[in-house]
């Protein structure tokens, strides 16, 4: 974990309203792993106040990549920084996937902006030679976004792209198509998806990540802000910045 | 050089800069993202006789110039507190100062009876105005009568710095600041957040799971003012000032509006070194405006006494 001023390379909308952040930040991306989060401050004053957290969408060689929605004050600057800005960036954050371990095919299963931390992962997964399926959920088909993925599946709200529907229920009718050798599921999304998903890995037996996305003021747990119920342990909640944000399906209460 | 330590009763600060309780965790939480011994002391979070696992989500929601929260006083419990985060805050040169909540009288009495026992720490702050829990917290720190009966058992049990933590929530905190300072407290720290709400109106409820919550930030900085002057006025123990302190600027106003000291709260949360940055912009504030003592600073505001209106209120 570090803190520090990075050089924003470029900033364009890659769909709709779905943008593409590349910073150069060297000492980040000599460490970062997929799932891991930057915490940033938008402008150098206290309007926004808290930092913006984005999971790391993309690696390359010196630059991270974080993808966002424009929702609001924090964003619209982001969507404009010029090329040559300074941001203050801490980071990595966060634990990350468990990409190693005794498993052969890695399924994919992201909900919206969930795609966030994909293409890190299937960067990782490439390198640790499993095999890799994609399921992406938007809710049409301007959302879409596949770059850096493999063998994708798509599911959308109105059916204007691929299986009509969500993601989780595209994954389920796939399962009972054929099931997968040795599969573990890897997944961020919205809360309802992952609840569902979650309900199907138990169905199946299949083991399954969950990167959690939760409201949080400062992002390496000291303000204790954003917990996750958990069970087995003496603890009713953890802190979704700093024990996650990839959690263990069975080990969550969403 | 400016000289920039202050003095709480018997605790002696070598600058006048704090983190909050509650905004830094036990003190130890971020080693890689500041260095704890350029600032004059950690409150550390509120410590309950019992672990808390504090209150469900959403605990957090950003607001205009500020941040409500509802943590609920989750802390570890001052068992596991001695045993496994004094023994490190120890080696820190830096004021080690307790803040200890509890839902009763006993209560506060037994966690700052526990501490007592041990070497290591420097004063106590007593948290009678946490707005997020339903027992203790701000039922407390809003009955003038409760307030000084605390402090009078506390000081009853030590001779170390006693700090007793207000919350702006009353009419006058002025009331409750005398009535700790003739209970014997060394100083008051003030404020604790103001009970703000937000609401989701698209889905028609609080975004907060208790409703309500504590708001902090610059937004609530000119209310701090306002009750640290207040405070100032009438009683003569020293003041910790809080409330959306982000600059040294911020920082300098307090100490103008009667505080010894600072305490650095939400700031911790988007720069974890705003407080050290703070310590030593307070130095440089000092030499830049030959000013040889950073105490030159304390209650040094100039106001016009002829004007009624101010008077009415305070």
């Amino acid at each position: 974990m570090r803190q520090g001023f990075y050089r924003v390379e470029s900033v364009r909308e890659i769909a709709g309203n779905i943008h593409l952040l590349s910073l150069h930040a060297p000492e980040i991306a000599s460490s970062v792993r997929a799932g891991q989060f930057l915490n940033i401050k938008t402008r150098d004053y206290f309007l926004p106040l808290l930092r913006r957290p984005f999971s790391v969408y993309h690696r390359e060689g010196d630059s991270l990549r974080i993808i966002f929605n424009v929702v609001g004050l924090g964003t619209r600057i982001l969507a404009s920084a010029p090329p040559g800005d300074q941001l203050d960036v801490i980071g990595p954050l966060g634990n990350a996937f468990g990409v190693r371990g005794e498993y052969d095919e890695a399924v994919l299963v992201a909900g919206g902006l969930g795609i966030a931390p994909m293409p890190m992962l299937t960067a990782e997964l490439k390198s640790a030679r499993k095999k890799i399926h994609t399921f992406l959920g938007a809710r049409n088909a301007s959302q879409i976004v596949r770059e850096h993925m493999e063998d994708v599946s798509v599911a959308t709200d109105d059916g204007s792209a691929g299986f009509r529907g969500t993601v989780v229920e595209l994954l389920r009718g796939r399962l009972r198509q054929a099931p997968y050798a040795r599969p573990k599921i890897f997944a961020c999304g919205p809360t309802p998806m992952l609840r569902a998903l979650a309900v199907l890995a138990e169905e199946v037996n299949i083991p399954c990540e969950l990167s959690l996305e939760s409201p949080m003021a400062c992002g390496i747990g000291i303000c204790q802000g954003c917990p996750v119920e958990v069970t087995g342990g003496p603890r009713k909640y953890a802190l979704v910045c700093r024990e996650g944000t990839v959690f263990d399906s069975k080990l969550v209460v969403l | 050089m400016a000289e920039l330590g202050v003095r709480v009763g018997p605790l002696e600060l070598k600058n006048p800069v704090l983190v909050a309780s509650g905004t830094f965790g036990y003190g130890n939480d971020c080693p890689e993202l500041s260095d704890v011994n350029l600032i004059g002391g950690i409150v550390t979070k509120s410590l309950s006789m019992n672990p808390r696992d504090g209150n469900p989500p959403d605990r957090i929601v950003e607001t205009a110039g500020g941040m409500l929260n509802s943590i609920g006083l989750a802390n570890i419990g001052v068992h596991d507190f001695i045993a496994n985060k004094l023994p490190e805050l120890r080696r820190f040169d830096t004021a080690i100062v307790a803040n200890i909540a509890a839902s009763s009288v006993d209560e506060y009495c037994g966690v700052l009876s526990l501490l007592e026992e041990q070497g290591g720490i420097h004063g106590y702050e007593i948290n009678v105005s946490c707005p997020n829990v339903k027992e203790g917290g701000l039922s407390f720190g809003t009955n003038p009568s409760m307030t000084a009966e605390i402090t009078r058992r506390l000081r009853s049990l030590t001779k170390k710095c006693l700090i007793i933590k207000l919350t702006p929530n009353v009419a006058h905190v002025s009331e409750f600041a005398r009535a700790v300072a003739d209970e014997g407290a060394d100083g008051v720290s003030l404020i604790n957040t103001v009970v703000g709400m937000a609401i989701d109106h698209r889905k028609r409820t609080p975004i907060l799971s208790t409703v309500t919550g504590g708001l902090s930030g610059p937004a609530i900085k000119p209310i701090a003012l306002a009750k640290v002057y207040e405070a100032a006025q009438a009683v003569k123990i020293p003041i910790m000032g809080i409330g959306g302190i982000m600059t040294t600027e911020d920082a300098v106003e307090f100490l103008l509006a009667g505080a010894t000291a600072v305490q650095i709260g939400t700031a911790n949360f988007i720069d974890p070194s705003a407080s050290m940055k703070i310590a030593r912009g307070l130095g440089e504030y000092c030499d830049s405006n030959n000013i040889p003592r950073v105490t030159d600073l304390v209650g040094a505001l100039k106001v016009r006494t002829d004007i009624s209106l101010i008077h009415s209120w305070l």
